[in-house]
């Protein structure tokens, strides 16, 4: 149940479904996408980034909040640390304990590489498990890698790194099978036909689920494969610095004990970075659907080690955060509600966007939608959202698909007594997505010999704007070939003797350029949601 | 939640602060001035590291809840559960059968639920975690797998099982022996897989990659949309 005000607007919805229900809604062309994206993304915003003062990337536009970051003071003085006290002695460091990070961990050892995972929180405490919509590979008959291909490059607005992307669409069916051999279900036809969906900007049904729990199944099952191989894994153990040794290859990383602040050493032949995106830094005072511990750390120190970042003035707004109940607002709906056939309205039940365009237009046209034309609705607590008409989902496919389809979003609202299957939800854009990262190549390769990314943490395959379902494709197709490209690496690597200096040579810039007195310390590690701190963290 | 809002009380192992009402049980421990470290994840139900033991005063039975998906009673006694010693059997996927005897040599304890139903009514998730586990025990691993499949693994019914019987690690086995072993097989998959090892995209692909943006961008507005 709404609170009465809001009731009364879902008539306005009801009214008009019979006719949307029949009603073509053009999709955007490639003309019109520019001009609404300039005016109404959020990354257009006057004021909302500044170019980066020191660093590889110096002079590049960024969010502020992810520039004083960058811009940030070490968390360790090099002089305090004996780097002869080695606490851990690896082949192989993965640094985060996503789907990334495990499926790194675990294509490493198959190399024959030792292994350690350390991460921030829990293994698995990432946002892999909050996707829900699927995994995007090319498999069935009147589909192709070539035109996933194209639906990716357009996705991205055609700035995409085409090495990327091909490696993206060629290894999607493979990872697809991989994970059914570790034993995670794939939503199935009885006849044995996988059960594909679309998605916004994809031209093809590609969408591998598992209900809606894609996300928390393949972690589900990574994770506890990793515990079965018996990889080493260190929780609660961020990395704060990289360790690279006097050839400037990557040769370890200081960890931090994340609750006694005790300071350890890795011994590391090859890196793995997979530490997720920065939903958590609230670019512009957005909420977000990401994870708890998703702060750039990753970012902050592959930086710092001098490893060039591409496309971080991009961002992703996913459309639909929740916009009501309050206490859940800015976490996600996924965007299946909209392929199972929701469509969105503004408050007077009238459709302003195709539902399956991409996101950043998507949710441009929402935010014009409650800004420039005043039609979206404005909750108690200042809130707008518009209308997502989810009732839709069970006309147009059958009573029980939202039930059987959609178990994880029919809980969320339940929880707050609303039944999306009877009435439509509200939604605003939220903070979702990092589209850009680390520069890779196709060997997951950063331009620091022996140091690998993976995942969100990296940038280029997706360009200027990813594509549902190929966040979950990218930490599987680059997580593995980061394992590997790792434990190939180990094999071969001659280390020479463990360095700071970078960190010497970064503190020392920082004071010489005046900033090290006004910039915080990084990574940030945590968010701080308490009465002091600023906001309440949803 | 503005700083007018209503204050209700809330006791935390204990201890009493005072917080608006409406926020979730999560908000409220931040509020109170924890900056959390255990027990919070995603944040949006998934994760299952903040899975909350409550009570409120005056009603002795135990509730059980995400605090991240909960909103906070007055009067509320608060217990994080941020780590419980629960055990996971090490296996080798490859080298299992998906029968009931593989889930008892990997679950011995399995065998010893008595039928209490704590695990049920511990599940914040509202599964029916008694009856899988019964399902487990005839060894019809579909079953399990289906019932269990909307486990976020926060480990409650771990903690209050009075045997020690551990249902969300179960039912994990269960799950990866239906989709490694029961389910169907997916013609169209392997084909893709054995046209992609042929080579046959390959040209195309290239193509794609050296192709300017102008026809890139054409070839893509002119592309055909299957229905969703």
């Amino acid at each position: 149940m709404y609170p009465a005000g809001m009731e009364e607007r879902i008539a306005k919805v009801e009214a008009t479904r019979e006719r949307r229900l029949k009603e073509a809604f053009p999709r955007i062309t490639l003309d019109e996408k520019t001009p609404l994206l300039r005016v109404f993304h959020p990354d257009y915003v006057d004021g909302a980034m500044r170019e980066v003062l020191v660093g590889p990337n110096k002079g590049d536009c960024t969010p502020n909040e992810l520039a004083d970051l960058l811009e940030g003071n070490s968390r360790i003085n090099p002089d305090e640390i004996n780097l002869e006290a080695i606490d851990y002695d690896v082949d192989v460091l993965v640094i985060g304990g996503g789907g990334a990070g495990a499926s790194a961990a675990l294509l490493a050892q198959e190399q024959g590489a030792n292994v350690l995972l350390a991460t921030k929180l829990r293994l698995g405490d990432a946002n892999t498990v909050g996707a829900q919509a699927g995994t995007q590979a090319a498999d069935r008959p009147n589909d192709s890698p070539a035109i996933h291909y194209m639906d990716v490059m357009g996705g991205g607005g055609f700035t995409n790194i085409p090495e990327l992307v091909e490696a993206l669409v060629k290894d999607a069916p493979e990872v697809i099978q991989w994970l059914e051999q570790l034993g995670v279900i794939w939503d199935k036809e009885p006849d044995g036909s996988l059960h594909e969906l679309s998605g916004g900007g994809a031209s093809r049904r590609r969408l591998h689920s598992a209900r809606d729990y894609t996300g928390l199944e393949e972690m589900r099952v990574l994770r506890d494969e990793v515990r079965n191989r018996q990889i080493d894994v260190l929780e609660f153990a961020p990395v704060v610095e990289l360790i690279l040794d006097d050839k400037g290859q990557a040769a370890g990383a200081v960890l931090m004990n994340l609750e006694t602040r005790e300071m350890s050493l890795v011994r590391a032949k090859a890196v793995v970075i997979a530490t997720g995106g920065g939903g958590r830094l609230h670019y512009q005072d957005y909420p977000t659907t990401n994870h708890y511990g998703a702060t750039a750390d990753g970012l902050i120190i592959a930086y710092r080690a001098g490893a060039k970042l591409i496309f971080i003035d991009t961002m992703q707004y996913h459309p639909t955060g929740v916009a009501y109940p309050q206490q859940i607002v800015g976490q996600l709906i996924t965007e299946k509600v909209r392929t199972l056939g929701a469509q969105l309205t503004n408050i007077d039940g009238e459709q302003f966007i195709h539902q399956l365009d991409t996101r950043d237009v998507v949710a441009s046209a929402i935010i014009r939608e409650c800004r420039e034309r005043g039609k979206g609705l404005v909750t108690s607590t200042g809130q707008p959202g518009v209308w997502l008409d989810s009732p839709m989902i069970d006309i147009i496919r059958g009573k029980g698909t939202i039930l059987r389809e959609l178990p994880a979003m029919y809980r969320q609202f339940k929880r707050f007594d609303i039944d999306m299957t009877e009435e439509p939800i509200l939604a605003y854009p939220t903070l979702h997505y990092q589209n850009g990262g680390i520069l890779i190549n196709a060997d997951a390769a950063t331009e620091i010999p022996g140091l690998f990314a993976a995942g969100e943490v990296e940038g280029g395959v997706h360009g200027r704007n990813r594509l549902i379902g190929n966040s979950t494709l990218d930490i599987l197709v680059f997580g593995r070939r980061a394992g590997r490209s790792a434990g190939q690496w180990a094999k071969k690597a001659k280390l020479g003797s463990p360095s700071l200096d970078h960190v010497r040579r970064w503190q020392n810039q920082l004071k010489k350029t005046g900033l090290a007195s006004t910039r915080p310390i990084s990574p940030k590690l945590l968010p701080d949601y308490t009465r002091h701190g600023q906001t309440v963290g949803v | 939640m503005n700083e007018k809002a209503k204050m209700v009380d809330i006791y935390i192992m204990g201890k009493r602060y005072q917080v608006p009402e409406g926020l979730t049980i999560m908000q409220a421990l931040e509020y109170a001035g924890y900056q959390l470290i255990r027990g919070v994840g995603c944040r949006g139900g998934f994760c299952g590291a903040c899975a909350t033991v409550y009570q409120v005063k005056g009603d002795p039975q135990l509730k059980y809840d995400l605090a991240c998906q909960t909103v906070v009673q007055p009067n509320t006694y608060l217990v994080q559960i941020p780590f419980f010693p629960a055990e996971k059997a090490t296996y080798d996927l490859e080298e299992l059968e998906p029968t009931v005897e593989q889930i008892l040599e990997a679950y011995p304890d399995l065998a010893k639920c008595f039928g209490c139903n704590t695990c049920t009514k511990s599940c914040p998730q509202d599964l029916e975690v008694m009856w899988f586990m019964s399902d487990a025990l005839r060894g019809d691993i579909s079953e399990v797998a289906n019932k269990s499949f909307d486990c976020v693994m926060c480990g409650l019914c771990a903690a209050r099982c009075p045997q020690g019987i551990v249902p969300y690690n179960i039912a994990l086995l269960c799950r990866r022996l239906q989709g490694r072993y029961l389910a169907p097989r997916t013609k169209h998959l392997e084909d893709r897989l054995a046209e992609i090892k042929a080579g046959k995209f390959d040209a195309e692909l290239e193509e794609l990659e050296n192709m300017s943006e102008d026809e890139l961008r054409r070839r893509y507005a002119e592309r055909d949309i299957e229905a969703a």
